[in-house]
C-alpha cells in the first residue's frame, strides 16, 4: 500500500497542509504578539483619520485635513495616470521600433537595433534617476524658463502648457463628440454589413473623421463660441496659469515608455515574423497593394501573436510605476510608505497593495483577454 | 560524311562582362539600403540629420570635453559657478567616478579588509568562466563547487568571524559586490524553487496545485518593490519578538521569492511543450515520477526555455537595483548616495556621469548574458525546430 502512488499522493497533502497551518498559525501568533506589544490596532479604522501631509501632484481634491483613506485614493489616480499615459506612448513608439527593426532601410534598422538593446539592458530605476537628476534638474530655473512652441514653458519646475477654459455652454462639444464617436461606430457597422452582403464599400474612415471633426466643432459654434485658452504667464518666481507636469510625473513617464517601448518592439518584431511568408506572397498575387495587404493580411495575423505578451508588458508598465518612490512622485506605493511610517499598520497597509495591484493586473488581464479572443483565429 | 558550314557557331568565349554599375558597390548599396523609396529616402535623411546632430553632441560630452582629472569638484564648474572651465561648458566628470571607484565597488567595506571581496570576486571567475565554456571537462564537479561549495567559502569570506577574519556587518557592504551577492542567491535560490512550483502548478494532487497556483499569480501580481517592502517591514512581525534579521538577508528572500514565481511560469511553458508521449514513454519504463521528471522531462523541458531563464536571470539582475528603494545601497543606491548627499563631488555635471557609468556596468552585464543565451540556444539546439 504504501507504493500506491494515489495513498502517497493523500499522505503527502496531509502533511504538507498541517505543515502549512502549523507556519500559519505560529505566523499569526507571533504577529499578534508583536502587535500587542508595539500597541497597534489592527483593522481599517484608521483610514478615517486625518492623514497630516501635502501630496504635490493630485488629480482630485486633496489637503492635509483629508483623511487617509483620500490620500490612498490619490495615490492610486496617480499610478492610474502614470500608468495610462505611459501604456499609450510605449506602444506608439514600440511599434514604430519594432516595425524599424524589419525595415529594409539599413540605418533604421540598425538605429532600432541599437534603440532595443541600449533600453532593454539597463535597469528601470536607473533610467529613472538619470532623468531626474541628470537631466530634469538641470533645467534652467523659472526665471530663465525654455519657451517652447504654442505658448508652453520648460523650466525645472516641469513643463507648462496652454490649458483649455471650458465655459458656459461648453457641454454641447462634448455631446457632439459623443454623438460623432456613437455614429461613426454605427456606420462602420452598417458598411461592414453592407459590404458583406452587396459587397460595395463605404468610404468609413473618411466619414468618421468628418463626423468626429465637424460634430465638435458644430458645438463649439452654435453655443457661441464658450472656449477661451488659458496661456502659462511668467512671473518673476513662478509661472501662473495653464497646466503644469510636474518633473517627478515627467521623469517617471518619459523612463517608463522608452524602457517597456524596447519590449514592446521586439514583441512586435516577433509578431510580424511570425506571419508565414506565404501569406504576402498570397496577397501580392491577389493583386493588393502593399499597404492594403499589410493591413488587411499580415497586421491582423501578427496581432494574434503580438496581444498575450504585450498583455504582460502593459502590467510590468504599472508594476514598475511603483518606482515612482525613488523620486517622490506620489503614487499609490509612495503615500501608503507615508502612511505605514505615521500609522505602523504594516498589514492593513501592505493588504491594500496588494488587493489594488492584484485588481489592476486582474481587470488588464480581463480586458487583454476579451481584447484576444476578438482578434483570436475563428475556426468556423 | 557531308561538311556542314558551322560559321554561325562561335568558337570562342564570348568575354565575361562587368555587372551593372547599379548593381554593384558602394552607390549600389546606398541606393538599394537607403534610398530605395522616396519614403525611404525621406527617413533616410532624417536618421542622417538626426545622427548627425547628436552623436558628435554625445562623444563630445563623453570624451573630448570631459574632464579627466581633478580632487573635488572645483574640477568639474564653470567659471560662474566658481570653477575654471569656461562658460557654457558640458562634459562628463569623470574624476568623480575615479574618485568614488572603491565605494561603487564595495561600499562602505573596510579598506583593509576589500581584499576578501577581491579574492570571493577571483574565486567566482575562476569556477564561472570554464562552466560557461562548453569545451572545458569537469563540467559536474565543477558545478558541485560553484553551486555547493562556492556559497559557503563566500559567505565565510565576505561576513568573516570566523579564522581569525573580521566580521564585517552588512550594512557595510555596498556597491557592485551587493547587486552581484543579490542576483547569485536569487539565481541560485530560484531556478530549484521555480523548478519546483512549476511541477507543483502541474500536479495531479488538488491541495499541492492550489497552493502553487496561489504563490505564483499573488507573487506575481504585485510589484517588486511591494515584495520587497513586505520582507522587509513584515518579516520582523512574523517571527518571535527578540529575533532579529539581517536587512540582506530579508532582501535577499524577498529577491529569491520573487523571482521563483517568474522562474516558476518559464518552466512551466517549457513543461507544457512537451508532448505526451513523453511522459507515456517515461511511464511504460516504469520510470518513478522524480526519475521521470529527472531523466526524462526537465532536461528537454529546460533546454527548450532557457531563452526564458536567462531572460528572467536579466530582469532579477536589474531588479536587483529596487533594493535601493528600501535603503540598502547596491551598484546603483552608492552612485545615487554620492550623488545627492556628498558635497565634495556636487556639481551639475556629476548626476549625469555617475548613472552613466552604473548604466554602462549593468549594460554589459545584461548584453554578455543576453549573447551568451542565444549562443547557448544555438549550441544545444538539436534541430527539433522547424
Amino acid at each position: 500500500m504504501i507504493y500506491d502512488p494515489r495513498v502517497r499522493g493523500i499522505v503527502f497533502q496531509i502533511v504538507l497542509v498541517a505543515l502549512l497551518v502549523a507556519g500559519i498559525w505560529w505566523v499569526v501568533d507571533n504577529t499578534i504578539e508583536n502587535l500587542r506589544r508595539s500597541n497597534i490596532t489592527t483593522g481599517f479604522a484608521f483610514l478615517r483619520g486625518r492623514a497630516g501631509f501635502d501630496i504635490s501632484d493630485r488629480l482630485i481634491e486633496y489637503s492635509s485635513d483629508s483623511s487617509y483613506g483620500r490620500a490612498l485614493i490619490v495615490g492610486v489616480l496617480n499610478t492610474a495616470a502614470v500608468a495610462a499615459a505611459g501604456i499609450v506612448t510605449a506602444t506608439i513608439l514600440g511599434f514604430l521600433v519594432g516595425v524599424g527593426r524589419l525595415s529594409n532601410n539599413w540605418l533604421i534598422r540598425k538605429l532600432a537595433t541599437a534603440y532595443v538593446e541600449l533600453f532593454r539592458n539597463i535597469p528601470p530605476l536607473l533610467v529613472i534617476l538619470f532623468w531626474y537628476q541628470g537631466v530634469l534638474a538641470l533645467l534652467p530655473s523659472v526665471r530663465d524658463s525654455v519657451s517652447l512652441p504654442l505658448g508652453s514653458y520648460l523650466n525645472n519646475r516641469g513643463f507648462y502648457f496652454p490649458r483649455f477654459v471650458w465655459e458656459q455652454g461648453a457641454w454641447l462639444i462634448l455631446a457632439g463628440l459623443v454623438t460623432a464617436v456613437a455614429l461613426s461606430w454605427y456606420v462602420a457597422r452598417r458598411a461592414r454589413m453592407r459590404q458583406m452582403a452587396t459587397g460595395k464599400q463605404f468610404p468609413v474612415l473618411l466619414t468618421s473623421i468628418a463626423l468626429i471633426v465637424g460634430l465638435p466643432l458644430l458645438g463649439f459654434l452654435i453655443s457661441g463660441l464658450p472656449v477661451s485658452i488659458d496661456f502659462p504667464q511668467k512671473g518673476t518666481f513662478n509661472l501662473t496659469g495653464g497646466m503644469n507636469v510636474k518633473p517627478e510625473f515627467l521623469s517617471l513617464y518619459l523612463a517608463l515608455s522608452f524602457y517597456t517601448a524596447a519590449f514592446i518592439a521586439e514583441i512586435v518584431r516577433a509578431g510580424i515574423m511570425g506571419v508565414p511568408r506565404g501569406q504576402t506572397e498570397a496577397y501580392s498575387a491577389l493583386g493588393l497593394r502593399s499597404n492594403l495587404g499589410l493591413r488587411l493580411v499580415v497586421i491582423p495575423q501578427a496581432m494574434r501573436i503580438i496581444i498575450p505578451p504585450l498583455t504582460s508588458q502593459y502590467l510590468n508598465l504599472t508594476k514598475n510605476s511603483s518606482l515612482a518612490v525613488a523620486i517622490g512622485y506620489p503614487d499609490l506605493y509612495a503615500i501608503g510608505g507615508t502612511i505605514l511610517n505615521q500609522t505602523g499598520q504594516a498589514i492593513e497597509v501592505v493588504v491594500i497593495f496588494m488587493v489594488v495591484y492584484l485588481s489592476i493586473s486582474i481587470i488588464t488581464s480581463i480586458l487583454m483577454n476579451w481584447f484576444n479572443t476578438k482578434m483570436a483565429l475563428k475556426e468556423r | 560524311m557531308q561538311e556542314h558550314d558551322m560559321s554561325w557557331v562561335r568558337t570562342e568565349m564570348a568575354l565575361a562582362q562587368a555587372a551593372p554599375r547599379s548593381q554593384v558597390g558602394f552607390g549600389a548599396w546606398v541606393r538599394k539600403n537607403l534610398f530605395s523609396t522616396p519614403f525611404d529616402a525621406a527617413l533616410s535623411l532624417l536618421a542622417i540629420l538626426a545622427l548627425a546632430w547628436s552623436v558628435p553632441h554625445i562623444l563630445n560630452w563623453l570624451f573630448l570635453d570631459a574632464v579627466w582629472t581633478g580632487a573635488d569638484r572645483t574640477a568639474c564648474l564653470t567659471t560662474e559657478q566658481g570653477g575654471q572651465l569656461p562658460a557654457g561648458w558640458s562634459g562628463a566628470c569623470w574624476p568623480f567616478v575615479s574618485g568614488r571607484f572603491g565605494q561603487f565597488m564595495f561600499g562602505r567595506y573596510p579598506l583593509e579588509e576589500r581584499w576578501r571581496v577581491v579574492l570571493t570576486g577571483i574565486l567566482f571567475i575562476a569556477l564561472l568562466a570554464p562552466l560557461l565554456i562548453p569545451k572545458v571537462p569537469y563540467k559536474g564537479l565543477n558545478a558541485i563547487l560553484f553551486f555547493g561549495v562556492f556559497p559557503f567559502v563566500a559567505f565565510f569570506l565576505l561576513v568573516g568571524g570566523v579564522f581569525g577574519l573580521r566580521y564585517v556587518e552588512t550594512p557595510l557592504w555596498g556597491g557592485l559586490m551587493v547587486t552581484l551577492v543579490i542576483s547569485y542567491v536569487g539565481i541560485v535560490v530560484s531556478l530549484p524553487l521555480g523548478i519546483l512550483l512549476a511541477m507543483g502548478r502541474r500536479s495531479k494532487m488538488p491541495i499541492v496545485k492550489l497552493l502553487s497556483v496561489i504563490f505564483i499569480e499573488a507573487v506575481r501580481g504585485v510589484p517588486l518593490v511591494t515584495v520587497l517592502f513586505m520582507a522587509s517591514f513584515m518579516l520582523p512581525l512574523f517571527v518571535p519578538p527578540g529575533m532579529t534579521f539581517d536587512k540582506l538577508l530579508r532582501a535577499l528572500i524577498g529577491v529569491a521569492l520573487f523571482a521563483s514565481a517568474y522562474m516558476a511560469e518559464v518552466v512551466r511553458g517549457g513543461l507544457q511543450a512537451i508532448p505526451k508521449g513523453q511522459y507515456e514513454g517515461a511511464d511504460s519504463l516504469g520510470l518513478g515520477y522524480w526519475q521521470k521528471m529527472g531523466f526524462i522531462i526537465m532536461p528537454q523541458a529546460l533546454k527548450l526555455v532557457i531563452p526564458g531563464i536567462v531572460n528572467t536571470f536579466i530582469g532579477m539582475f536589474k531588479d536587483t537595483t529596487l533594493v535601493l528603494i528600501i535603503s540598502m545601497f547596491d551598484l546603483l543606491g552608492v552612485v545615487k548616495q554620492n550623488i545627492s548627499g556628498d558635497p565634495t563631488w556636487a556639481t551639475p555635471q556629476t548626476a549625469k556621469t555617475g548613472y552613466v557609468f552604473a548604466a554602462a556596468i549593468f549594460w554589459v552585464f545584461c548584453f554578455g548574458m543576453s549573447r551568451y543565451s542565444q549562443y547557448m540556444e544555438r549550441r544545444l539546439d538539436t534541430g527539433h525546430k522547424r
